[in-house]
């Protein structure tokens, strides 16, 4: 369905105010647990009623050298009263564990903004690891930021005291104090992190009792110390929303929740093989904790045996799943032709990463599209669809499952670092409100490749009686199955399997524009983890006037039938992409539209106000 | 399947004209198993051939049962997931020497440590055939062939002590024409888990007689050690027998009315690396069973493990949507 409206909608008048919105970055060492002081953070934070998006940042070693800016782990939280779609461009406020984290960040804060420096690692050492003459909190370097600085190791220290812990074990309370400070500040309740630590903590009740006293010492510093009015509690009221039951979601659960609905619906046991890779594994081990809904996972020798491992699964009548990075899915190549040939149902996930090679394991880019809709020897089609936030995980891993069993093919889903990571509050969905697509297994008097009306062959479950046959690689001649080399078979088949990916496109619904009007000057196209940065540039110059409307693209291949017509309504289109522009390739291709790269190629998400600036510039 | 009809080994020919080179031994491997798998009492519908690529590996297009040929290599993988998927099914997988030790050898190995339940022959015709005779990984050192025209210098690999090292309960060998070869697949059917049989095949067109310095019928008495489990390790018509050196702590050729012949205790593991080493200038091959020692199959414990963490729990997918801490919203949006 299309959305054409040409005033502001409600949604874009209660867009996101400075002034309502606030972006606090937690920033440290990566031993000082800054993920898990992000993570509390934004649960309180959706606890208050707050919109948010978070964004966590992460060095790819597990414990770089201490102290040094390459082994700086930092968590981004945006939250506010009104809608949030961007982990935020610049922080209001940067909590900075060390030199090292303040080296790191303190660029990107905004002009008078708060850093909160614990001075008790500012030592000469660390001064020197984070390549500091100087110690900028003692000169004029950092003038154009309001600084707090004390000694949050010996606070700590103090509050930790009465549990006899060593040194080394009570520093560890460090993020917890730092919490605590930050809890206090944003008016947040102390209560869902205390029963957090006493959960993890059980069997350790003196840690647990530790981090909560270290927790409480921050609250109370923020409360009663008096640091020159420069620290002031804040109060973000809660965001509108949609009433309804609501958590946070990171996209690697919402996606393994959607598989998991995804095999209900099919009613098929689920197998997952993989293999432990950035930014997918945590796939894996969600996934591994479900087995009581008829799933097997197999953590496989290598990324190869994943994806074989998941199409012998499908062949013998499961749902076959597999996920991976970039790097595993190019090593997975020849056996999703393996599974483009013979036809059977799989899903495979892509959490892209920066590329290629190794590129740049824990930071995010969307520059696998090519390698999802071409990346494969010969002529090979797969359904390809692209997950655009941590929520819509959950419906595109649905469809995915879909896709895969009407249409007995493997079905690309991609999302990336950013999205398997970041949390946002997602309003839970009605799992009784879900149209099933239950698979029926072939059980007499039907050819392999018989077709029906989408074009799908029938899935034969070894097992059955009378129903024996061989599959392969090999060309086959059509409805038999049987190896043929025939030139006209060779023709019929390839034509088969691209014509059964077409008729895909009957089942999808039509493109829409998420925000702004069917036609006009400019179309910002979009697809994945950018639509919050593009949502949020778009509607702010439509705000001030500008005739700019937004199209975010779910189906990748094939895509929806209107697009093309649809983007000719158009004057001008933008691409805005993390690669150096696949979606834009893809768009001018198909439609012969004279579609304009935007490309962020920096293993970072868009800022709004780079794409902002840049529709200001088409329109000029 | 009616259990009251007994098949034959044409029950199990499909209906594909078999396109091997003719005198291949790929047809003698064809002919034992079709033949097998009737006494073994069998149901094609229940039955499953998984193969990789190379001539050994069109093998499943000959059986009228379920098969899968899949890509170079893959086999393993492919059978795992299709025994994880249905453990009722029983997993025949075919493979060769590059198949199996060349491209897909990480996952020959990792299926053999996991024991997943299947029996495995490999064809080893010490060649590459389908791409028409590069030396493979099991050729010996010195093989002419289009990629090595002046002789390989790299040493082979041994598959009988590969599939010991990576773990495997059941290592045997067989010879493609040989009578016994049908006794061998049965002792491999037989066992409850991961059934490794090395095979040696003919290769006619790009590896004659490779191996006939052990199977040519005017030697085979001399350099072939059938092992039986329980019984002595005699060969040469019993004149000859395998012993223990004990200064060497290695084995040695004895007189069959020594003494010191060894029986064959099939769950040794330590003296079945032994035979399958055996020096082919000083020793017969080693042939049959080399080792047998049952473990725990690794679908059963993946099947038992999904049983008893699942046992109490619910599939509930409201319950798991619901999971963590929630919160609820009552408020209509506020509209401006």
């Amino acid at each position: 369905m299309v959305t054409a409206t040409q005033k502001l909608t409600p949604v874009e008048a209660t867009a996101a105010d400075r002034a309502e919105a606030v972006v606090v970055r937690f920033a440290g060492d990566s031993g000082d647990g800054m993920q898990l002081t992000g993570g509390q953070f934004t649960l309180s934070t959706a606890l208050a009623g707050n919109d948010l998006a978070t964004f966590p940042d992460f060095p790819a070693e597990i414990r770089a050298p201490q102290g040094t800016t390459f082994g700086v782990s930092a968590f981004q939280i945006n939250f506010g009263s009104a809608a949030i779609e961007t982990a935020g461009d610049a922080p209001d406020v940067l909590v900075a564990m060390n030199p090292a984290a303040l080296k790191v960040n303190v660029a990107a804060l905004k002009e008078g903004g708060l850093i909160i420096a614990d001075t008790g690692e500012f030592s000469a050492r660390n001064l020197a690891k984070a390549g500091y003459d100087d110690n900028p909190l003692e000169n004029d370097s950092l003038a154009r930021y309001k600084v707090i600085a004390f000694d949050i190791s010996a606070r700590t220290l103090e509050a930790v005291k009465e549990f006899g812990l060593s040194n080394k074990e009570a520093l560890r309370s460090k993020n917890m104090w730092t919490l605590g400070l930050a809890l206090w500040m944003f008016d947040r309740d102390r209560q869902p992190v205390v029963d957090w630590l006493k959960a993890k903590f059980a069997k350790k009740p003196e840690i647990a009792e530790a981090n909560i006293a270290a927790l409480n010492a921050g609250h109370a510093y923020g409360e009663t110390a008096e640091i020159g009015g420069q620290v002031r509690q804040h109060h973000i009221d809660p965001a509108p929303a949609e009433p309804g039951l609501y958590r946070t979601v990171t996209g690697a659960e919402s996606l393994s929740i959607g598989l998991v609905a995804g095999a209900q619906l099919a009613g098929l046991p689920m197998f997952f093989g993989s293999y432990p890779i950035t930014p997918a594994s945590p796939l894996l081990h969600h996934l591994s904790r479900l087995k009581q809904f008829g799933i097997t996972t197999f953590q496989a020798e290598d990324e190869i045996a994943a994806i074989c491992s998941a199409i012998g699964a499908s062949y013998a009548g499961s749902l076959g799943v597999t996920s991976s990075s970039g790097p595993g899915i190019a090593l997975k190549g020849e056996a999703i032709g393996l599974a483009v040939m013979t036809e059977l149902p799989l899903v495979i996930v892509n959490s892209q990463r920066g590329g290629p090679s190794t590129g740049l394991p824990t930071k995010t880019e969307q520059s696998d599209l090519y390698q999802a809709v071409y990346g494969r020897n010969g002529d090979a089609p797969i359904p390809v669809i692209a997950a655009r936030s941590p929520a819509d995980a959950y419906d595109c891993a649905i469809e995915a499952v879909r896709i895969a069993v009407q249409y007995m093919t493997p079905v690309m889903l991609l999302t990336d670092g950013y999205i398997a990571n970041a949390a946002e509050p997602w309003k839970v969905p009605d799992a009784s409100s879900h149209v099933p697509f239950a698979v029926r297994f072939a059980e007499k008097d039907v050819e392999p490749y018989q077709r029906d009306a989408r074009g799908s062959r029938p899935w034969i479950k070894p097992g059955t009686p009378g129903l024996e046959h061989r599959i392969g690689g090999i060309e086959k001649a059509p409805v038999t199955g049987h190896i043929s080399y025939t030139p006209e078979h060779h023709a019929q088949m390839t034509e088969e399997r691209f014509a059964k990916v077409r008729n895909v496109a009957d089942s999808i619904p039509e493109q829409d524009v998420c925000l702004g009007s069917t036609s006009g000057r400019l179309a910002m196209v979009g697809w994945g983890s950018t639509f919050g940065p593009i949502h949020q540039a778009v509607r702010r110059a439509r705000k001030r006037g500008m005739d700019v409307s937004h199209i975010h693209i779910r189906h990748i291949a094939p895509f929806p039938k209107n697009l093309g017509a649809l983007l000719k309504g158009y004057d001008k289109i933008i691409v805005p992409e993390m690669n150096a522009g696949q979606l834009k390739t893809m768009l001018r291709d198909q439609f012969l539209v004279d579609a304009r790269p935007m490309n962020k190629i920096a293993g970072q998400p868009f800022m709004i106000a780079e794409i902002e600036a840049a529709i200001e510039e088409a329109l000029a | 399947m009616n259990e009251q009809v007994k098949l034959t080994a044409k029950d199990w020919a499909s209906e594909q004209e078999v396109r091997w080179c003719p005198g291949c031994g790929d047809y003698a491997i064809l002919k034992a198993v079709q033949r097998t798998l009737p006494e073994l009492g069998s149901d094609p519908a229940n039955t499953v051939f998984v193969s990789g690529i190379g001539c050994s590996s069109r093998f499943p297009y000959y059986m009228a049962s379920y098969g899968f040929h899949t890509i170079h290599g893959r086999a393993c993988a492919v059978a795992t997931g299709v025994k994880l998927a249905n453990p009722e099914l029983d997993v025949w997988i075919i493979t060769g020497d590059g198949d199996a030790l060349s491209i897909g050898g990480n996952h020959t190995m990792h299926l053999l440590r996991r024991n997943l339940d299947c029996q495995l022959l490999l064809f080893n015709n010490e060649i590459y055939g389908l791409t028409k005779g590069q030396y493979s990984p099991t050729s010996r050192v010195g093989t002419r062939s289009p990629s090595t025209p002046f002789g390989s210098v790299d040493r082979p690999a041994l598959p009988a002590s590969f599939a010991l090292g990576a773990g495997a309960r059941f290592v045997a060998r067989g010879i493609d024409v040989n009578k016994k070869l049908p006794e061998v697949l049965k002792a491999a059917h037989a066992h409850k888990g991961a059934a490794f049989v090395e095979i040696f095949q003919n290769c006619i067109v790009y590896n004659d007689d490779v191996f006939g310095p052990f199977t040519d019928r005017k030697v085979a008495a001399e350099k072939q050690l059938w092992l039986e489990a329980g019984e002595k390790m005699l060969f040469a018509g019993g004149e000859k027998g395998i012993g223990f050196d004990q200064s060497t702590k290695t084995l040695k050729v004895v007189a069959g009315d020594s003494g010191e012949v060894l029986v064959h205790d099939p769950a040794n593991r330590a003296i079945a690396l032994l035979l399958a080493e055996m020096p082919a200038d000083l020793f017969p091959v080693a042939l049959g069973v080399l080792y047998e020692d049952p473990a725990p199959t690794y679908e059963s414990a993946v099947v038992e493990q999904n049983r008893a963490v699942s046992e109490g729990k619910v599939a509930d997918l409201q319950a798991l949507l619901r999971q963590g801490q929630t919160w609820q919203v009552t408020k209509e949006p506020r509209v401006e």
